[in-house]
């Protein structure tokens, strides 16, 4: 048996990575336990000619179609939207767009302003700080004055506009509507040993000239420097706990496929809103048989995931299509509640720059643009580089019957139970996913596109998992409380989207990481009594 | 005739109607000056890329013969130049194939998306395709490309629109 580790971190994320780096200062032995490798930025799809096609292959953002061997299978075959994430160092981060809004702080008052789900525990002003601490290390560009926001400041100035961004900036101008450049997860200068963005185009397939601020290349630098080590391909079976009720340790798979257990003081789990509940379900044990921290019986339900609206225009005149970073600009027109519209809550929508030959071929040819034949050719022509609209990110509400459970029959390499989805998209999103497709096909016209092509929801856009291990200060409606620990388990931490208490319309990444930061503060804080 | 790789898993009649599928759906021009799909390089990156897709991708193959031999008789490969304008027609016509009977293959609708997939992620990255297209033949990394900064002085009416974010208790 290893000795015990002050800490145990499970999962090498985005919020894994805030946690372990705030944790270091305290010079507590800190090790954090990862599925995935170390990946190399040289080896992204953007250093090769077969840089789209890779993300249909070993970099695609589903992990059922990646099939790597530090991937786990998903059974999302009950669900319209698929899940996508990624495992490695940096997790999902290493896939994500960048795209980097905060949450508003009407965004943790739900239920209080609109009648529906739960408040948070905590609310904006709390999270506040440690937004502006996670935007200086993560090296957040943006340009401050976004009138749909409380005043932040940014740390890098905004990414371009480019053809694309001004032509759909004159769509919403002409109506009147709110947009603004973008918050990105996109160095646009040199920052913290990071190259410039040079606009390779291929954010979603992994950034190899380092601009993208996946958490390898942010957070993971400092805190092994700090001194927290990181174990990469050891996949976790589950947590162990003592006669004491209390987390013990871990029991894992190594890199070689040795079983291993290792003794831990406080174990933080950051696996997100699928892997997490997937782990604590997997953990149950005779003092927990439904579950670790599940007297609730809420872990692994209320999955949330942000249903996507996509609105693609085609153009007449040449935009920036597979050049720069393909976020740009977003508009929260639509993002607070109003009656009139039939749903409650609302959406930001994340303005598209464009896409690359492939992707342009695609959505021509699978929409029956783009012909068979003769006429491929010109009609290709008629839509390369002239493709851009938008994605309406559309708010989730919590509903028990949306879950994670464990697949009773699929299991992953070391025979792990694997994750089943069961997700029924609700009428009120429904709604909402119709309201942005028309309202962002009337942007895309008045922005002088000639067609427009929808798509609601995108099915393989599961991109944001979430809820699945809920936030709240009481026991019995919540599996941790208001600064992370579970109810159940006094060592045990929840650090991820799984304890979203609701979603908002936004990216959630932003918003994992300060909750991060502030339950490992919020530990710091308490260290003397930690387990009181 | 194309160059056939022999270290793939798919039979050589499968490699001919792979390559000739190809052809159908993206044809050569000297209007733009292109190679068709069914060009020796661009086939055998379609094969060595189609490699990890065996299985779909030969679905998806086999119903290309299935139709092929229920409206004309032939396999798809054999299928003279009519007949390959005809299918080409009809295949780009929704209902272009009610007028026949065979027995519905999901996974060969489902292989079918996976080879037209393949097939242009391998044609759009042919150097003389990207060429004509205005692009330079090569990886994003590590040149990049210029991205103009745009008119920033779009966002006066946004900056003058004031406060839009939600009072909370």
């Amino acid at each position: 048996m290893a000795d015990a580790v002050d800490v145990l971190i499970v999962g090498a994320g985005a919020s894994g990575a805030a946690v372990a780096w705030s944790l270091a200062e305290t010079r507590m032995h800190i090790v954090c336990l990862e599925q995935g490798d170390w990946m190399n930025p040289a080896e992204y799809p953007s250093a090769g000619r077969d840089w789209e096609a890779r993300a249909f292959g070993d970099m695609s953002i589903s992990p059922n179609r990646r099939q790597r061997d530090t991937d786990y299978p998903v059974n999302d075959a009950d669900s319209p939207i698929s899940v996508a994430n990624f495992n490695a160092v940096g997790g999902s981060t290493i896939l994500y767009a960048g795209h980097f809004p905060r949450f508003h702080p009407s965004d943790f008052r739900v239920k209080s302003l609109d009648g529906v789900a739960d408040d948070w525990p905590i609310d904006y002003r709390a999270l506040e700080p440690y937004y502006a601490e996670n935007d200086r290390m993560m090296g957040v560009s943006g340009l401050g004055g976004d009138p749909a926001y409380p005043p932040k400041q940014s740390v890098l100035p905004p990414v371009p506009l480019g053809k694309s961004g001004q032509a759909i900036a004159k769509g919403f101008n002409k109506l009147g509507w709110h947009w603004w450049p973008s918050d990105t997860a996109i160095a646009t200068a040199e920052y913290d040993g990071r190259g410039q963005c040079i606009n390779l185009g291929a954010c979603g397939s992994g950034c190899a000239q380092g601009a993208k601020a996946s958490t390898d290349v942010t957070y993971w630098p400092h805190a092994v420097r700090a001194g927290v080590e990181v174990r990469t391909r050891c996949r976790v079976r589950e947590i162990t706990v003592g006669s004491n009720g209390m987390a013990s340790g871990v029991v894992y798979y190594d890199a070689d496929g040795v079983e291993r257990f290792q003794a831990a003081e406080v174990v933080v789990v950051a696996c997100n809103g699928v892997g997490t509940p997937r782990l604590l379900l997997n953990s149950a044990c005779g003092a927990f048989p439904d579950g670790l921290a599940n007297s609730s019986g809420l872990v692994g339900k209320n999955l949330m995931f942000h249903p996507y609206a996509s609105i693609q225009g085609i153009f007449d005149e040449p935009l920036d299509g597979y050049r720069g970073p393909g976020v740009c600009i977003w508009s929260q027109e639509f993002y607070e509640t109003d009656a009139e519209r039939g749903f409650v809550r609302g959406y930001t929508y994340e303005i598209n720059r464009g896409r690359g030959p492939v992707a342009t071929a695609m959505t021509g040819l699978f929409s029956g643009r783009i012909p068979w034949g003769e006429g491929h050719h010109a009609a290709y022509r008629e839509l390369f580089n002239r493709i851009a609209g938008m994605v309406g990110i559309c708010e989730d509400l919590p509903e028990e019957h949306n879950t994670v459970t464990l697949d009773p029959e699929l299991k992953d390499a070391h025979g792990i139970p694997a994750p089943k989805i069961d997700y029924t998209l609700s009428e009120n999103s429904r709604r909402m996913l119709d309201h942005a497709v028309a309202r962002g096909t009337e942007a895309l016209q008045a922005a002088g596109a000639v067609d427009v092509i929808t798509e609601a929801p995108i099915g393989v856009g599961g991109w944001h998992l979430m809820g699945t291990a809920r936030m709240g200060a009481d026991p019995e409606r919540s599996v941790v409380n208001a600064w992370g620990r579970a109810h159940d388990v006094r060592n045990l931490f929840i650090v991820d989207g799984s304890i979203f208490v609701t979603s908002a319309g936004v990216n959630p990444t932003r918003t994992i990481q300060a909750l991060a930061l502030y339950v490992a503060d919020s530990m710091k804080k308490r260290l003397a009594n930690l387990f009181d | 005739m194309t160059t056939i790789a022999t270290d793939n898993p798919f039979t050589d009649h499968e490699q001919y109607t792979l390559a000739a599928f190809a052809g159908a759906v993206i044809p050569a021009s000297a209007d733009f000056d292109v190679p068709g799909a069914d060009d020796p390089a661009i086939v055998a990156d379609i094969l060595a890329t189609a490699r990890r897709y065996a299985e779909p991708v030969a679905a998806g193959l086999r119903l290309q013969d299935t139709v092929a031999r229920a409206k004309y008789g032939v396999a798809f490969a054999d299928l003279d130049a009519d007949a390959k304008a005809d299918f080409v027609a009809r295949s780009n016509r929704a209902g272009g194939w009610d007028d026949i009977e065979w027995e519905y293959d999901a996974a060969g609708i489902a292989g079918q998306r996976t080879l037209l997939s393949i097939v242009l992620q391998c044609y759009y990255r042919d150097d003389r395709v990207m060429q004509s297209l205005g692009m330079e033949a090569r990886s994003p990394f590590p040149q990049g490309f210029d991205v103009e900064q745009g008119d920033w002085s779009l966002l006066e009416p946004v900056r003058k629109r004031g406060r839009m974010y939600r009072p909370v208790p």
